[in-house]
């Protein structure tokens, strides 16, 4: 599904200010893989998906989606297939359009022949029924403009809009954190809901340990641009969260101990 | 003020709109100040004038809408592919065209059309007499709103409204920024370059001055409009526009009426603008000064 191949990247180089994000990172998705990543601050968590969804190139390595490979595809049209919401609620929506705008702005992906005389009837029933799923009212708001939504409406509405037309990897970039514990839940069941539905091969960055064990089918763990943990199967069905921070902490310090050694 | 004065302000405020819709689209739509439109207006009138004195008005008002695309074309290749500030972009595609304007107009600054067909000539005898101008004008600027109004709605549109209001949502529907930027720039100044060749026309002449302050003008009345209609549906923001422009042109009207000399309207349009824009920045002072006056009195 998707292959990230010894994939490098170094921030400001050649410059003393120079950091390495990626190191020589490898992994292989399979089909319908539902993968949380933890880390701690500047891991290279964000970096990664950065690199997926082209924000930048890489110095090396290669990215092959479907076996098709994305390395220099530009930011637009690696979005055709992949989905990515961000920590932000405002980062995925256009504030000053209404409801149905933003989604047929999105939907224009799957229907490049669209109308030109706006949205259809047929797809405002299309929209009405997607977002009556969310179960959050916006139904009935159609016309309203996005910015008078509150975060976490805005967020489950991007997450709709991001798999509306159903994309072949989907990238969670945090996007629970800037959300109070309850909308936070809500948005997670709704991911896991929609992503169940849609059999999508997902990518979950978080930084709550519990909800990287109970979604999803694997997690990643990750340090100075490196995965060092990478579990799955019956392995992660038995781990407590104290047990995975203990490994966390036990991985990372190796790691650090590696450093050490080498700058010795 | 006169029936006459009036029945001209109106049709100078509607020929005019076209720049303050041009400008809707760029500066409110896209969030660009594109200043390509000093120049692009100049063109319109020169291109248009051009063709009105080989003895085609009508072609004159396509190749002016042609001659503008083609500047705004510039403009958003600067600023999108070659990556020079927005601001500058629409700088550098000005000044160039100061040079373009008066090689149209065959190194002369000013251009007469006396005695020459315009489009208004040629359809005064299909319209009422006495309103057929107004007419002929309005009917151009209904057909260029309304198309407007569909582009807007249409999927492309609602790409090119989605860039200045949120450009990553744009990356993310898999549309590239600089494909909607540089159609959102050329139909802004195919419109601003229209309303200059219908301005040539109607006055009968065009200057290489006619441009200048035209961000400017266009600016004010977009902004006056939506102090009066407000910014809410697409439909209310166009009518604002095209009513802000006329609002525009019966205030510079009854300046000059007042005894005012014709060579201060730039100040008067730059106080307008000044004011207009700085109006709730003003608004705020003095609500804030009010409330400290009041606070000041209930101290015992």
């Amino acid at each position: 599904m998707l292959e990230l191949q010894n994939i490098n990247k170094t921030f400001n180089k050649g410059t003393p200010n120079a950091k390495q994000a990626l190191n020589n990172l490898s992994i292989h998705l399979y089909p319908g893989d539902f993968v949380s990543i933890i880390g701690s601050n500047g891991a290279g968590k964000s970096t990664v998906f950065n690199a997926i969804g082209g924000s930048f190139l890489l110095d090396s390595g290669h990215i092959l989606l479907e076996k098709k490979d994305i390395t220099f595809l530009p930011e637009h049209k690696r979005a055709q297939q992949i989905g990515r919401l961000f920590q932000d609620p405002l980062r995925g929506t256009a504030p000053n359009m209404t409801i149905e705008e933003n989604l047929a702005l999105v939907y224009l992906r799957a229907n490049k022949h669209r109308s030109i005389f706006g949205i259809t009837n047929k797809e405002r029933d299309f929209f009405r029924s997607k977002l009556a799923e969310l179960n959050l009212g916006l139904e009935d708001r159609l016309k309203s403009k996005v910015g008078l939504l509150s975060g976490g409406q805005r967020q489950a509405l991007t997450l709709l809009m991001a798999t509306m037309v159903t994309p072949k990897l989907l990238l969670l970039d945090e996007h629970t954190a800037a959300l109070d514990p309850a909308t936070a839940d809500k948005v997670l069941e709704l991911t896991a809901k929609i992503v169940a539905a849609g059999n999508i091969t997902t990518m979950m960055i978080t930084h709550n340990i519990a909800s990287a064990l109970n979604l999803g089918n694997r997690t990643i763990m990750m340090n100075n641009g490196q995965i060092i943990l990478d579990i799955s199967g019956e392995k992660r069905k038995q781990i407590t969260v104290p047990q995975l921070l203990e490994l966390f902490k036990e991985k990372s310090q190796t790691v650090l101990d590696d450093d050490r050694i080498l700058l010795a | 003020m006169s029936l006459t004065l009036l029945q001209g302000t109106l049709e100078q405020g509607l020929i005019y709109s076209l720049v303050a819709l041009g400008l809707f689209l760029s500066f409110r739509i896209l969030n660009i100040a594109d200043l390509t439109v000093d120049g692009g207006f100049t063109l319109g009138c020169a291109t248009g004038a051009v063709a009105t004195l080989a003895g085609h008005p009508f072609l004159g008002l396509w190749l002016a809408v042609g001659a503008g695309t083609l500047a705004g074309l510039v403009t958003a290749l600067l600023q999108t592919k070659l990556k020079v500030q927005p601001i500058l972009a629409g700088i550098i595609t000005m000044t160039a065209l100061y040079s373009i304007n008066l090689m149209i107009m065959g190194n002369r600054a000013n251009l007469p059309l006396l005695k020459c067909d315009t489009i208004y000539t040629l359809l005064a005898p299909y319209l009422p007499a006495g309103y057929d101008k107004l007419i002929a004008i309005g009917c151009i600027v209904a057909v260029v709103v309304i198309l407007l109004y569909v582009f807007l709605k249409s999927g492309t549109g609602l790409a090119v409204r989605a860039t200045g209001d949120n450009p990553d949502l744009v990356r993310s529907s898999s549309i590239n920024p600089s494909f909607t930027i540089t159609i959102g720039l050329c139909l802004a100044n195919a419109m601003v370059a229209l309303s200059g060749a219908m301005l040539a026309q109607y006055q009968l002449f065009s200057d290489i001055t006619n441009g200048t302050g035209m961000v400017v003008i266009g600016l004010a009345s977009l902004i006056m409009g939506e102090a009066i209609i407000g910014r809410g549906s697409m439909q209310r923001c166009l009518l604002g526009t095209l009513i802000g422009s006329i609002i525009y042109r019966l205030i510079i009207a009854v300046a000059i009426t007042s005894s005012l000399a014709a060579s201060n309207l730039k100040l008067i349009s730059a106080v307008i603008v000044a004011i207009s824009i700085s109006w709730p920045a003003i608004k705020e002072k003095i609500e804030f000064f009010k409330l400290k006056q009041t606070s000041k009195k209930q101290m015992p």
